[in-house]
């Protein structure tokens, strides 16, 4: 009895300094920002198409974002991508046959998540898995995601992508600076959230030689707007009224 | 009462043990697609839901439709309907139950499924449907058992479940109307993306639920003797005539939309349902058609009276009802929400083996939760005194 009563006296008195210790700690580690990191009111992308007309310009930069975020290599229709390009005609899609001249009938044209003002597909995540950021990024927690795909089907541009199966042994290169996903959650682009906390450009934006900008929309003395201000640009389907965050110079 | 479950005829058993078969193969199935992934079904990135996501859009249809019986019976005093009200609301629970489960298969991350609830969303329309669905069953639970309760006990049911059932009511309408938001609000999915679906999708529940409790109450009677009773069969069939033509209608209403105004994402996935894209999907073509053939054969016979009450060709017809209603808001639904995909294209989804493996899984628990609880019930009212048989008239 006494021993028991002396053991339990103990181990109270043990969790209750533990639990004292583990708060202090906790407060002192609190998550602080790097003071190098870009920050922005609404970030927004300006692609310069007349820059990219041929397929071997745009491979570096889809090759960046795959490599940089472990976006694994699955072909066929369950493939994942979070940047990839196609003709005019399937970008913006709604005129069935238009007629258009020959350089914008050739040209490729980046396709990727539009980090909408009005994301349907934030509306529609049951578990808060797709948010928006403060600088008006769409982001996922893979860790919360529960695979449901409503968000898939909310999103008019197709930008995202379904991991049907372990991504892992689809990697090729692993870059460890980055996570893997696991089987069974939704990913996409990320407008590099995590390069851009540590002050860097996306690494589209930095691949391309200065054909993508990237700045704050907010702003009218930031690069996206003089490139907007000084050229005629069209974004995919505007008329949904989710007024995407890219833009196409044509 | 459970007691009443175990006991039962051979057939009753063997019935039993061939769901408990299947739900053990489909298990099976199930472990590895868990394992896998979802790879092993036959969707894609353009084309994110399928076999699924369509059994459960269908199913909420089966059990709102329950309010069919129990509207007329609460605020019309319809008496007919109390000798058969509870295998109605026995219906929802299996049909509720089988919901419930063609969502967690349908899950990448079924472990995280309570992130729903931790991590309420109000926007999201999913997070109405969770919340919806299980009151929806606590309800018909409640409700049900009670009932059944004092039915044999022969006293009258306590107020309070009256005021369950008036809730009741509502409720069922409510759980199909958000399962029709779920897919009515998304900009850009245009086959979808219309007004009249969440009327479409009552519709559409309100002549399939009954035709499919009506065939399980004609089914009963031939394997119990437990009669539903004339007038029963002949409500409930003008129920089901008249539900399904306002279905019939409101996809009339999608057609005029579409291909009056001639807007090409209104009328694109039509065209491709029925009329394939160059030689693509020609299984949903025929699929399509099948379910045009068949609905108006069901309502043929079941608008001319002389049809409708020949017991010998009404089941045929309610079955027509069901696997046009089926196709229709099945896969019809899905296949033509995802058509075309956001660039302009088309592609086929065929579900596979393996998917409709674990799908059949799904409808054998629905089967055996369906089984047991109209056993009990069957029991109770023997006991109670109901009688079985009827005479002519009753």
């Amino acid at each position: 009895m006494n021993t028991s009563r002396r053991y339990f006296l103990k181990v109270a008195g043990l969790s209750t300094f533990a639990i004292a210790a583990g708060a202090s700690k906790g407060n002192a580690a609190e998550y602080e920002a790097y003071p190098e990191g870009l920050k922005a009111h609404r970030w927004a992308m300006v692609i310069d198409t007349r820059r990219f007309n041929s397929p071997e310009d745009m491979k570096p930069i889809v090759d960046a974002c795959h490599k940089a975020h472990n976006v694994p290599t699955i072909p066929g229709p369950k493939e994942i991508k979070w940047i990839w390009d196609d003709t005019f005609e399937h970008a913006f899609a709604g005129d069935p046959s238009p007629i258009l001249p020959e350089r914008i009938e050739k040209r490729r044209f980046f396709l990727l998540c539009n980090h909408c003002t009005n994301p349907s597909c934030v509306r529609v995540c049951p578990a808060g898995a797709t948010y928006k950021t403060p600088g008006g990024l769409v982001a996922i927690d893979y860790h919360r995601c529960v695979g449901c795909r409503f968000c898939m089907a909310a999103c008019p541009y197709g930008s995202r992508s379904f991991n049907f199966m372990d991504p892992r042994p689809h990697v090729k290169e692993l870059n460890p600076e980055y996570p893997t996903r696991m089987r069974g959650v939704v990913e996409k682009c990320t407008f590099c959230a995590e390069r851009l906390e540590k002050g860097q450009m996306p690494a589209c934006v930095e691949a391309s030689k200065g054909a993508i900008v990237f700045g704050d929309l907010n702003d009218p003395k930031s690069i996206v707007r003089k490139m907007l201000a000084n050229n005629f640009s069209i974004r995919r389907k505007p008329d949904l009224g989710t007024d995407p965050g890219v833009y196409y110079i044509i | 009462m459970v007691e009443k479950v175990l006991k039962g005829s051979p057939k009753y058993y063997l019935w039993l043990l061939f769901l408990l078969s299947i739900i053990g193969y489909a298990f099976i199935v199930y472990v590895f697609q868990l394992m896998y992934g979802l790879q092993t079904t036959g969707l894609t990135r353009n084309t994110s839901w399928g076999f699924y996501i369509a059994q459960f859009t269908y199913l909420v249809g089966v059990a709102a439709a329950a309010v069919m019986l129990v509207l007329p019976a609460t605020f019309h005093h319809y008496h007919p309907y109390h000798r058969v009200i509870v295998f109605a609301e026995f219906l929802a629970i299996g049909a509720v139950i089988m919901c419930m489960l063609f969502i967690v298969v349908d899950m990448g991350q079924p472990q995280r499924v309570m992130n729903v609830i931790l991590h309420p969303t109000p926007n999201s329309v999913m997070f109405w449907d969770c919340t919806v669905l299980c009151g929806y069953l606590l309800l018909n639970a409640v409700i049900g058992w009670t009932s059944l309760e004092h039915e044999s006990r022969h006293v009258e049911v306590p107020r309070w479940i009256k005021v369950l059932v008036v809730i009741s009511i509502f409720w069922a309408f409510s759980i199909h109307t958000v399962t029709a938001f779920l897919y009515a609000g998304l900009p850009g999915r245009h086959y979808w993306l219309s007004a009249i679906m969440a009327a479409r999708f009552l519709a559409s529940a309100f002549c399939a639920g009954p035709a499919l409790l009506l065939l399980c109450l004609l089914l009963l009677k031939k394997l119990t003797g437990f009669d539903p009773s004339k007038p029963v069969i002949r409500s409930l069939s003008i129920t089901i005539a008249y539900a399904m033509g306002l279905n019939m209608f409101f996809y009339v209403l999608e057609l005029f939309t579409a291909f009056y105004s001639g807007i090409p994402g209104h009328a694109h996935p039509i065209h491709f349902l029925f009329g394939g894209h160059e030689g693509l999907n020609v299984w949903v073509t025929g699929w399509m058609w099948t379910a045009v053939v068949l609905a108006f054969v069901s309502i043929f016979f079941l608008a001319i009276p002389k049809y409708r009450y020949n017991l010998k060709i009404l089941p045929w017809a309610l079955v027509a009802l069901v696997i046009a209603t089926w196709i229709d808001k099945g896969l019809g639904l899905l296949i033509g929400g995802f058509a075309p995909t956001p660039y302009e294209t088309y592609e086929v989804y065929t579900p596979s083996f393996w998917e409709v493996s674990v799908g059949l899984g799904v409808f054998a628990v629905g089967a055996l939760v369906v089984s047991i609880l109209w056993k009990i019930a069957l029991e109770m009212k023997k006991e109670s005194g109901v009688p079985f048989e009827l005479s002519e008239g009753e």
